[in-house]
């Protein structure tokens, strides 16, 4: 045991790296996660969920499991006193399953009860009867087959209008003259496996009837505003009567941006009076959220002899699963990003969505940009080969930067500097091979033992690729701030963004303190109760408008408490980051200035080791550098970058979410394996700061680029070391020895 | 079934149904919620404990099995208010972001310092292996338990 008192937690300024203010709790046990919330008389609440993957509900006996031990109530989508679907964008999803189950896993009834274990014996007596229906689950047959939501919810938004069954959205990019023709023409067709965010804290949460007809809920998630607007009317109460409350968030990674426990949790609270407590095992986590969407892409590069893009032509297929999230934006995200970090005078992008009875998709870090990336690298590297230049030449004689043009047509007009990312990682020192024989630990396929070093192969692999920050397409997207400035200078700032571990409630308290020139600020619970929205915790957005909004809010509390000669003064701001508009349904064109607000790049080099014999990898070093704008606190930048790595590196080498029929096989972490310490390398990160001109103090996001380059760049390694084309993530051992 | 047991050095006891796991009945009947509840299959390593002084995931081990026994949790590292080095290192280190794979990871850490006072990085990537973290990509880890060695 230490002499020494315990770390300093003072909170320093903008671009300091002050340690985490829930770093001591969090240490020691005490951080309240969402899973470790009690309550006086709390009941447990269980998820009954559909066994199939698309049935027609007959019908639903409740009578055994309402007269057995212990249970409070049992619920159905009868008890459900508003409106019946609910959605993050469109209310296409069932609060509980009516007419029929569109998923495996898809709730259909709610069991409260005194002990977890009684709740799950009553929900084993729930007779459900279906009669399991044809499921859709070919996404490139899906717009062949029988709609799954006739009513077309994603329909007439401003969207393309495609006639076609089952699509969520398709979205066409026409830029310059599409038919251009090249020298030299390279294609391929990839494809991307389903990806779980797999956070380790389970969805989770407690609810709590206010005794006046309202509730309060405490729960995990990314966006409290936007829960309390689904669950409001669902319950058919106004939103003030709904109060959501941000409890620890055990990792979030976009898996909770869609409702989990959240409307279930109240239902069975206000309907028993009691708190009721839900908490999902592994198994359920891995149906209860939506996950990365899997993709086919197929892609023509055509250039000039000398390696400048002509045109290119890029197909993306996403299977959305069973109902919409966040799709929509993720499909028109793929196609923006789908080129790359290139500027090309000519492009034909077609990016569709479907609806199938697979696991539902959404948000997951990257969203749309890490499937087109792996593909648009995988291409640039071929590209490369065809017209015999260095990879890394090739893509800097077509680096887009700051003047140049997405294929929407939008210029850039903020900060990206491609080039330099690229050249940065490029200059990095790789370590020199490790001799042989060595320790198995440090052999691909480790503790297993398997060889000795023969058949080892050592390749070295580049990628490069960006992403937008913040809502696009005219999405309103706001973040309030509050700040309570005393007469003493002490000052309490209020802000719903949720800390989901990235560290955004040092980011707050870094710029109170900057901004009010004080360290005596304290950061009030995150909640819908004292303050307005703060939007999500996504898109790489949140600390650049909460910086903004709570930039903004210090500022006006210090004017104001001027103007009244030093009395204490309370007030919110809402900030907006500039305005964006729709693409053109039809061009997929800009309509104003912008769709997009800005980007961020990351170029990365990493160096792996290939058993060709055994098929089995060791990613031995990473290197990167990415466009950080201003880093608020450099060690969480790097953290950032090294955790969002690791989530590409899973997506390259382990990790996919594996269906039959629809009905997923693999919902456990024994046979869902993300990067443990014995499959994650040293990652060495430069950070270019260049500060963004609309943003506050110059900030960028920062958890997305690593993840949308990572997983191209390792499988660039193994293609490097093998020799082979390795066209699908996550490669499998029979892919790298040609079974 | 009642149980009675030793937590971080003091006399519990608690009522169990027989089939409920150490983890619950820590979390959810003893006070103790510090040990986190990931996979309850053994597979993360989020809910670590010292049971008789050896590392075990506690969502693996029945309460009543620990009847009688003596269970270290995150909650006991530290001491009389001053954090395990391991605390520190962790905090001071960045190795920390959502936390919820940090009760187990600190309590492997500090049984892995107690077992091996110079661990090389092969030995830390070794007998962490079995704690999933999915924020870091465990480089500040290692760092925070290398620093955690160098100060011990
Ligand atoms: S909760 Fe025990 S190993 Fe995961
Ligand atoms: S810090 Fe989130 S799982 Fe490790």
């Amino acid at each position: 045991m230490s002499e020494t008192a315990s770390p300093k937690l003072e909170l320093g300024r903008v671009g300091d790296s002050t340690p985490r203010i829930d770093g001591v709790p969090k240490v020691t046990g005490e951080f309240a996660y969402s899973s470790d919330l009690q309550a006086a008389g709390m009941l447990w609440g269980h998820t009954v969920r559909s066994p199939h993957a698309h049935a027609r509900i007959v019908s639903i006996d409740i009578s055994e499991a309402v007269g057995m031990p212990g249970v409070h109530a049992v619920l159905t989508h009868e008890d459900v006193p508003g409106e019946k679907r609910y959605g993050l964008e469109f209310a296409d999803q069932p609060v509980l399953a009516y007419e029929r189950v569109r998923y495996y896993g898809e709730p259909v009834a709610l069991v409260a009860a005194e002990h977890p274990e009684q709740a799950r014996r009553a929900a084993g007596r729930i007779r459900v009867e279906y009669e399991p229906l044809e499921p859709v689950v070919d996404p490139e047959r899906a717009t062949e087959q029988d709609p799954l939501h006739p009513d077309r919810p994603t329909m007439s938004h401003g969207y393309r209008d495609d006639p076609r069954p089952n699509v969520v959205r398709s979205l066409l990019i026409r830029h310059g003259d599409p038919e251009a023709d090249g020298e030299v023409t390279v294609s391929g067709v990839y494809e991307v496996g389903i990806q779980d965010q797999a956070f380790l804290g389970p969805e989770s949460g407690l609810a709590v009837p206010d005794g006046e007809g309202g509730v309060d809920v405490y729960v995990a998630t990314q966006w409290l505003h936007v829960d309390r607007d689904q669950v409001a009317p669902c319950l058919n109460l106004k939103p003030e009567q709904v109060r959501i409350h941000l409890a620890g968030v055990g990792g979030a990674f976009g898996g909770r941006e869609d409702l989990s426990m959240q409307l279930h949790g109240a239902l069975l609270a206000l309907h028993t009076d009691r708190p009721v407590k839900i908490v999902y095992n592994r198994e359920e986590s891995f149906v209860g959220h939506i996950h990365r969407h899997p993709a086919k892409i197929w892609a023509e590069h055509r250039s000039t002899r000398d390696g400048k893009l002509v045109n290119v032509r890029v197909r993306i297929l996403l299977d959305g699963g069973a109902y919409a999230s966040s799709s929509t934006a993720v499909t028109s995200n793929a196609a923006s990003f789908a080129v790359g970090p290139y500027a090309v005078d000519n492009a034909l992008i077609e990016s569709t969505c479907v609806y199938t009875n697979n696991p539902p998709c959404g948000a997951m870090r990257g969203f749309g940009a890490v499937q087109v990336c792996f593909a648009h690298e995988a291409q640039m590297d071929k590209l490369a080969e065809a017209l015999d230049i260095d990879p890394i030449e090739l893509r800097l004689l077509n680096a887009l930067g700051p003047g140049g043009s997405l294929p929407t047509g939008q210029k850039i007009t903020g900060t990206l500097p491609v080039a330099d990312v690229i050249r940065r990682a490029a200059e990095l020192d790789i370590p020199e091979q490790e001799e042989l024989p060595r320790d198995p630990m440090r052999l691909p396929g480790g503790s297993g033992n398997t060889t000795r070093g023969e058949g080892v192969r050592r390749g070295v692999g580049f990628a490069v690729g960006f992403k937008n920050i913040g809502y696009s397409e005219g999405f309103d997207d706001y973040t309030a701030a509050r700040v309570r400035l005393d007469a003493d200078g002490s000052a309490e700032v209020h802000c719903a963004a949720a800390e989901v571990g990235q560290g955004v409630a040092n980011v707050i308290l870094q710029v109170a303190r900057t901004e009010l020139g004080s360290s005596d600020v304290v950061l009030a619970p995150h909640t819908t109760a004292t303050v307005d929205s703060a939007g999500s915790a996504s898109a790489s957005r949140m600390t650049w408008m909460a910086a903004g909004a709570v930039r903004d809010a210090c500022r006006a509390a210090l004017e104001e408490r001027q103007q009244n000669g030093g009395k204490a003064v309370d007030v919110e701001r809402i900030y907006r980051h500039p305005r964006t508009t729709p693409l053109d349904p039809e061009t997929g064109q800009i309509t104003g200035e912008r769709a997009h607000v800005a980007y961020a790049c990351a170029a990365m080099r990493v160096v792996a080791e290939v058993d060709v014999e055994l098929g089995l990898t060791r990613v031995v070093w990473i290197g990167t550098a990415q466009d950080v704008g201003k880093a608020v606190n450099p060690q969480a930048v790097t953290g950032q970058i090294e955790g969002g790595t690791a989530q590409g590196l899973g997506l390259a080498l382990m990790e996919e979410i594996q269906t039959r029929d629809g009905l997923i096989t693999n919902a456990s972490f024994t046979d869902y394996l993300i990067p443990t310490t014995l499959d994650m390398p040293p990652v060495v990160s430069v950070l270019i700061e260049e500060a963004e001109p609309d943003a506050p103090y110059g900030v960028k996001g920062v958890g997305e680029p690593p993840t949308v380059v990572s997983t191209a760049a390792v499988v660039a390694a193994l293609r490097a070391a093998t020799g082979r084309e390795l066209t699908r993530v996550p490669v499998k051992p029979d892919d790298i020895v040609g079974l | 079934m009642r149980i009675e047991l030793q937590i971080n050095g003091e006399a519990h006891e608690a009522d169990v149904w027989e089939g409920e796991s150490l983890l619950f009945a820590l979390r959810e009947q003893l006070g103790f919620p510090g040990s986190k509840n990931a996979c309850e299959q053994g597979e993360c390593g989020s809910c670590s404990v010292l049971l008789d002084g050896t590392l075990v995931c506690s969502c693996l081990v029945l309460a009543a099995q620990a009847e009688g026994h003596e269970v270290v949790t995150v909650e006991g590292l530290a001491d009389d208010g001053r954090l395990h080095k391991v605390q520190e290192a962790f905090v001071a280190a960045g190795a920390v972001q959502c936390g919820f794979c940090t009760p187990g990871l600190v309590v492997a850490a500090a049984d892995l310092l107690k077992r091996n006072v110079y661990p090389s990085d092969d030995d830390i990537r070794e007998a962490l292996s079995g704690n999933l973290c999915r924020c870091t990509g465990y480089a500040k880890i290692f760092d925070a338990v290398r620093m955690a060695a160098a100060a011990l």
